[in-house]
């Protein structure tokens, strides 16, 4: 257990949670000269952060966080620039495939929507261009939306990258230690943990699928959901997909390494046990996904599954992210709830909450996001 | 398989010693009772192919492995569900068990599961352990076993363990050639404290009788230190060096090798069963009570898989984990062989195991590698590759995969793992219990996708889309 000397310099800001989220605050407040201490229950990156099945995308996003994902893009493709790695990111597009002509209409629709509120980063495309971009996709799927510069990261690594920077740009991780409390004292915060209490003007509650108690704590639940999202990764199979795929109507998330291995997700759920950090894998459901990959990709049907697994991540029930200030705690900053597609808003997550804490405020559109949003409809 | 039920009272899982009592003592006490093994017949590695050995000749195998014979025709009388061919890819906590058999995945449920996956060899890394013609000591006995055949040319069998010695045994039963064998046991002063109790072991004399014959014939060079495996596209050569020696060379077109066998745990560690780290056999072994209970209710392993104890001690502890699923699901249950003579029996055959584990304990250099010796075959990871991690903030095998691929592959850690927990304790500093293991997942073994889509839907699944 780590002990602290009495004299330890005083935090500026207390980060609860070590994930991508926790990180990337860490160190973009650390760019911004703030002393940041990151509090971790197990290990960095342990989580939903280090298992994901790593996309980055703008495409197909709740129209909440298009912004953040568009902003987050410019991140990623100058990634090195922030936290010294590539994190393994690749950019080959991002390519969301329609089943039949009325699967294909709502994309259209989409695609619209999206140009009304300015954004030109999804592309609609045919069946021949479909077939010229994934030669391997069956031939029922009519067509697809695409975001060419989208890509994909290396999960564990990226969240490790933006510890090790944020580290050296003097911010302090304390793994193993569990928060118990959280207090006003004073002007100040007050942190218990397993390993003594911290204190600091501004606290970060980015604790993923335990953030909810955080919140119940300042007195402003939330319903968050825990879930268990489910992976499969197979043995190499010979190069034949570039981009990353998406249905439109069924759950897929699918993506070929440079190194032959398939990853297989989509969003079946096992069980979950968060006290007890132990995820279990519900075959049936991972059987669907085969099925789903059978469909679209006949090429698929001689793979081997070598692995599956389960992270654990939390959902909030319009399915997108909790980000902003407390309503209860002036000075505390939410960032949590990203239901199974925070990866990708991950750099760019941290840069809102620096420039709130910092700046008192954010260029980007963070009201979606508000913590209050679920207590019930406020009257106009 | 046509007539596989959705649920049994019991599942066992393997056909060895410790299974095949299990399963016997279930479908006698009226349970329904499956019992599922990966080979084509009965008998587990120990007995591998028992029933079906094209070695007729007694002699060759040996007393103890056609004792087997009896085990496995009173398994097969005993009327349960025996599932030969059958993969268990995986098994959890609400035991829910997923099999392979004839292509065709399926789900399917018991009461009460009995883990008698037994043991696998321990890693034996060395240069050039990857060359065509090197082989583990139990893969030539498996194609001794099942189809009767021996090594051609010149063979050196290399490593410590009984097992080591009875395949020498083995081989020169059948008329085989072998050329040396290079011992690596070291410091065994050490074992001779525990001796007293192996003195009234059972395994005493086999065990004498059997080394003096092998010893006899065969040129022994002990205290090696130093063991290289050169060739080009395969291997041709066995370089070694004795403690305080000069290196020499044997020519080879066979080179056996063979350090122990430790338990087999990607099942059991699948299904969230706690390991501890057991010095004295440098494995993982399952958390149990004497009966193989473990904390997940319903869930108990039995035989090597529990810890390293022989055929004999794992058909004791099969009938004994049989009884406790018997007085679990039917409490009043007679008929069930008295206990006092199965434990004083198993308490023999324990005896001595102190000195086995001591006297045979396999070297540090052979199971922390050079490094530039590759510790994982799947993914060609060096011993030096892994301990370099360990100075980029690394603390255990799981934290590794941020940097190296190690422990990803098919395998699944049975080639690496224990290398892998030792290499990282050494670098750190630190017990081996405290780097931990793989977390492994299902599936244990492989299955095809095209398997997986073709499993029945259910309510479940449909329930467990996320949109």
């Amino acid at each position: 257990m780590p002990t602290f000397p009495e004299n330890a310099p005083a935090a500026d800001v207390i980060v609860i949670g070590g994930g991508l989220h926790g990180c990337s605050a860490a160190l973009h407040l650390a760019r911004r000269g703030a002393r940041v201490t990151v509090i971790e229950k197990d290990h960095v990156g342990r989580h939903a952060s280090g298992v994901n099945a790593g996309g980055v995308r703008r495409l197909g996003r709740h129209l909440a966080e298009v912004p953040l994902a568009v902003a987050a893009m410019e991140l990623w493709h100058r990634i090195g620039d922030l936290v010294d790695d590539d994190c393994g990111f690749e950019s080959h597009g991002q390519v969301k495939v329609a089943e039949s002509e009325a699967e294909l209409a709502t994309l259209r629709d989409r695609v619209a929507a999206l140009t009304r509120l300015g954004f030109t980063h999804e592309e609609l495309i045919d069946r021949r261009a479909l077939k010229a971009m994934v030669p391997a996709i069956a031939d029922h799927c009519v067509g697809a939306i695409v975001c060419r510069h989208d890509g994909a990261a290396n999960p564990y690594r990226t969240t490790l990258a933006f510890k090790r920077k944020a580290e050296s740009l003097g911010a302090r991780f304390i793994e193993g230690t569990a928060v118990r409390s959280l207090a006003r004292a004073g002007a100040n915060w007050r942190v218990d943990t397993s390993a003594g209490a911290f204190e600091a003007p501004y606290v970060v509650n980015c604790a993923g699928a335990w953030a909810d108690r955080i919140a119940a704590t300042l007195g402003e639940p939330v319903p968050l959901e825990p879930i268990a999202p489910m992976l499969m990764i197979t043995a190499p199979l010979p190069p034949f997909l570039e981009p990353v795929i998406g249905a439109t109507r069924r759950p897929l998330s699918f993506k070929q390494f440079g190194n032959g291995t398939v990853l297989i997700g989509g969003g079946h759920r096992g069980s979950l046990d968060r006290d007890a950090n132990r995820t279990g894998l519900d075959f049936a459901g991972l059987a669907l996904s085969a099925r789903i990959v059978w469909d679209l990709f006949p090429a698929m049907r001689g793979a081997h599954i070598v692995r599956c697994w389960a992270g654990i991540e939390a959902r909030m029930p319009d399915d997108i992210p909790v980000i902003g200030p407390s309503a209860t705690g002036d000075g505390v900053f939410h960032a949590f709830g990203f239901s199974a597609h925070g990866f990708a808003l991950g750099p760019i997550v941290g840069a809102i909450l620096a420039e709130l804490i910092t700046g008192g405020k954010t260029n980007l559109p963070i009201a979606p996001f508000r913590i209050d949003r679920f207590a019930g409809a406020k009257p106009n | 398989m046509t007539d596989l039920r959705e649920t049994y009272d019991v599942a066992v899982i393997g056909a060895g010693p410790a299974g095949m009592a299990a399963a016997t003592v279930c479908v006698r006490a009226g349970l329904a009772t499956v019992l599922f093994d990966e080979q084509a017949s009965p008998g587990g590695q120990i007995y591998r192919a028992v029933t079906t050995s094209p070695v007729k000749r007694g002699t060759v195998l040996g007393a103890d492995y056609w004792v087997g014979g009896e085990v496995a025709q009173e398994f097969l009388a005993s009327g349960a569900h025996y599932v030969p061919g059958a993969t268990v890819w995986n098994l959890t906590r609400e035991r829910e068990i997923g099999i392979s058999v004839a292509g065709a995945a399926h789900l399917l449920r018991a009461e009460r599961v009995i883990v008698a996956t037994g043991a696998l060899e321990r890693p034996f890394p060395i240069p050039g352990w990857t060359l065509p013609g090197v082989m583990t000591a139990g893969a030539g006995q498996i194609l001794l076993k099942s189809a009767g055949l021996v090594p051609d040319g010149r063979t050196v069998l290399a490593g410590c363990g009984p097992l080591l010695w009875l395949i020498a045994w083995q081989y020169l039963n059948a008329g085989a050639r072998i050329d040396a064998i290079l011992d690596t046991g070291a410091n065994r002063a050490g074992a001779w404290r525990h001796a007293p109790p192996f003195m009234l072991s059972p395994y005493l004399l086999k065990g004498l009788r059997l080394l003096l014959a092998v010893r006899r014939r065969v040129p022994v060079i002990a205290n090696v230190v130093d063991l290289r495996a050169e060739g080009h596209d395969r291997v041709e050569a066995v370089a070694f060096r004795t403690a305080g020696g000069a290196e020499q060379q044997l020519a080879v077109d066979n080179l056996f090798m063979h350090q122990g066998v430790v338990p087999n745990v990607n099942l059991a560690m699948a299904a969230g069963i706690e390991h501890r780290w057991d010095d004295g056999q440098l494995c993982w072994r399952p958390v149990v009570d004497a009966e193989g209970t473990t904390a997940i209710a319903g869930i108990a392993i039995a035989g090597d898989g529990a810890g390293i104890a022989g055929a004999e001690a794992a058909q004791a502890y099969g009938l004994l984990a049989g009884h406790a699923a018997v007085r679990a699901l039917r409490p009043g249950a007679r008929g069930l062989a008295p206990e006092a003579a199965v434990r004083a029996r198993l308490k023999r055959t324990l005896r001595g195991r102190a000195f086995l584990d001591a006297y045979y304990r396999p070297a540090e250099p052979f199971r922390r590698p050079a490094r530039d010796t590759l510790a994982c075959r799947c993914e060609e990871v060096t011993a030096g590759q892994i301990i370099d991690t360990v100075a980029l903030g690394c603390t255990g095998p799981n934290q590794m995969k941020a940097f190296l691929r190690c422990g990803m592959g098919p395998c699944q850690g049975r080639l690496c793992g224990l290398t892998v927990t030792e290499l990282i304790a050494q670098a750190r500093g630190v017990a081996p219990q405290e780097v931990g293991y793989y977390r492994l997942r299902p599936p244990v073994k492989p299955i095809t996708l095209a398997e997986l889509a073709a499993l029945p839907k259910n309510e479940a699944a449909l329930r467990s889309v996320a949109r």
